[in-house]
């Protein structure tokens, strides 16, 4: 039977990251589709808690694979360590979250299985040996179906297009595996974290996001916010005014998000950013300039100056309440 | 310092992309090309970098003669000299990174930086094949501590720094949820991100130097590459168009829809 090996992802603070979830939910449904298997991998230095937490979600089998040389997360020990056990198991695909960490890594292990790559992939056609993959190119402007050809298939997956597996099916086997460990040329020095008492903006149920038209005052996106449990976001053009860090970002370059409801306060709505959150469920858009693109993918705007639509509209939000 | 940075041809990312009504690629009626805007960013980090340690920049790019457009951008900017892969047809990153691996075994630079994706196929693979191939340690989406015209930009480290001794360089890595840096012993493969530097322009002396600047012609064939897809791309599409929204006349009615209409807040 073909094997889909799905990677999961240890945040530097131990924990599993939440989008690790929403690919094994893809991986689910790329192997109802090729008449496929369900595997987990994890490797780490200590990846026993979260390989524990990852039983429950309907995998055949979660393969943990622990070495003190895999503390810090580099491509080079990874990719080894991963490849390693996807050709033991002769895994047909494998597949990770669409992370800053999946960009880094999938590639990297697809080169050593000579296996070709679909990035940021958004759903599985067909079936059996034939399944093709819906990817987006040009800034998400066009749709592709792609095919890949090579034995093994390698992806990234787009979290925001597939619903988190849930948990409480079943009891699978934790099979621990011997690692390949590789010396490596990179040596990791330090990881400086932005904190944020805030949802994280790609798991966020709400984002509300700031462009060029709040002159670089977030203080009303900031409020309207955590009044609602939001992520803040932002337009490229805010971060690279160096108005709020470069992690914010919405768009091509930056996250994609698609929460079930986006408000864009003085985003003009350029083709880079609508890339970013053009799959939100409700989309809110508040801008002066009333021929403003994003108002082509808003399902509801205000032709209005945002400093005075913001207290108002946070105003009329807590007397729902 | 030798380094070799890529620049690939792609469609201005201020064009309007359209799909052909038969599913079968773009409509190319009327687009712009320019240089991918990563790799742009890639060509400016070398010349910074050959500025400070002296060496050449030498600009790679792989496509029909159309690319020489691309090549002769990078050389005006100020790269010394341009490696052209002469192929026709569609190429997968498989074989994009092998036939960069066969210049790089050839041109033996001490760092590669390529854009961290192109803005065509948006795939972001070609530098980490490319670092595997080669067994060179890789150091991706190389970004800036401070956006670009911030006042601590003016004092900020730079992202990417040569090793007192030369043989090592230290990249600061935008990731989620921060900032990762790296040690990479060189050679090494570098991919960058989009606040890592703003290119320059390039000069009327520097485009007027390009014209003489040498372009080596190669092949795949000469560099001994099969470069035969392994992905196909089979039929592309229009995005769903989203439904047409309203426009409302204030903030009540907005939160009226809101709640009852949407039932998102």
């Amino acid at each position: 039977m073909p094997i889909v090996l799905i990677v999961a992802e240890q945040q530097p603070d131990g924990n599993l990251r939440k989008a690790t979830l929403n690919a094994i939910g893809a991986g689910k449904q790329l192997a109802e589709k090729a008449g496929a298997e369900l595997h987990i991998a994890l490797v780490g230095k200590d990846p026993a808690k979260v390989a524990d937490e990852l039983k429950g979600y309907g995998a055949k089998a979660v393969h943990v694979g622990a070495a003190p040389e895999l503390e810090h997360y580099l491509a080079e020990t990874y990719a080894p360590a991963l490849a390693g056990l996807a050709q033991e198991l002769k895994a047909d695909y494998v597949g990770m979250a669409s992370t800053a960490q999946g960009k880094d890594l999938m590639p990297r292990l697809a080169a050593r299985l000579k296996a070709a790559m679909a990035t940021d992939v958004m759903g599985f056609n067909g079936g059996g040996a034939d399944v093709t993959f819906s990817r987006p190119m040009w800034a998400g402007n066009v749709f592709a179906e792609v095919k890949l050809t090579t034995p093994v298939k390698v992806f990234t997956l787009r979290a925001t297009e597939f619903p988190a597996a849930q948990g409480g099916q079943g009891a699978a086997e934790v099979k621990a595996f011997t690692p390949k460990v590789e010396a490596s040329k990179t040596k990791f020095v330090d990881f400086k974290e932005v904190k944020s008492a805030r949802p994280e903006l790609t798991e966020a149920r709400v984002v509300v996001s700031g462009g060029r038209g709040t002159k670089g005052d977030f203080k009303e996106i900031e409020g309207l916010a955590d009044d609602l449990g939001a992520a803040v976001g932002a337009s490229r053009a805010v971060c690279d005014a160096g108005w709020v860090p470069n992690d914010l970002q919405v768009g091509q370059t930056g996250k994609v998000v698609a929460p079930q409801l986006y408000i864009a306060a003085g985003i003009s709505g350029a083709i880079q950013h609508l890339a970013g959150m053009k799959s939100s469920k409700t989309i809110v858009a508040i801008n002066k300039d009333p021929e403003a693109p994003i108002f082509q993918v808003a399902d509801y705007g205000i032709v209005a100056d945002l400093f005075k639509v913001l207290p108002e509209l946070r105003s009329e939000l807590a007397k729902l309440k | 310092m030798k380094i070799l940075v890529t620049a690939k041809r792609v469609e201005d990312p201020e064009s309007k992309i359209k799909v052909k009504p038969d599913g079968s690629g773009i409509v190319q009626e009327g687009l712009k090309y320019k240089i991918n805007p990563f790799d742009e960013i890639g060509v400016e980090e070398g010349l910074r970098l050959v500025a400070k340690h002296q060496g050449e920049v030498v600009v790679v790019s792989i496509g029909g003669k159309e690319v020489q457009e691309q090549l002769r951008h990078a050389l005006a900017m100020g790269a010394h000299r341009a490696v052209w892969v002469n192929h026709t047809g569609p190429l997968d990153q498989l074989a994009i990174a092998g036939l960069l691996q066969k210049v790089a075994e050839k041109e033996k630079p001490d760092l590669v930086i390529l854009g961290k994706q192109s803005i065509d196929d948006d795939q972001n693979q070609v530098g980490q094949y490319l670092a595997e191939f080669l067994g060179w340690g890789q150091a991706t989406f190389a970004s800036k501590v401070e956006s670009l015209e911030s006042e601590q930009e003016k004092n900020k480290v730079p992202a990417i720094v040569v090793g007192a001794d030369g043989k090592t360089v230290r990249v600061i890595r935008e990731v989620d949820n921060g900032l990762a840096t790296l040690e990479c012993q060189l050679p090494a493969v570098v991919t960058t991100d989009l606040r890592l530097n703003q290119p320059r322009y390039a000069s009327l002396p520097g485009i007027m130097k390009a014209k003489s600047k040498p372009i080596e012609e190669l092949t795949p064939a000469k560099l001994g590459v099969d470069v035969t897809p392994s992905i196909q791309v089979l039929k592309m599409s229009a995005p769903p168009a989203r439904k047409a929204g309203i426009k409302v006349p204030d903030v009540p009615a907005l939160v009226e829809k809101l709640h009852n209409e949407a039932k998102v807040v």
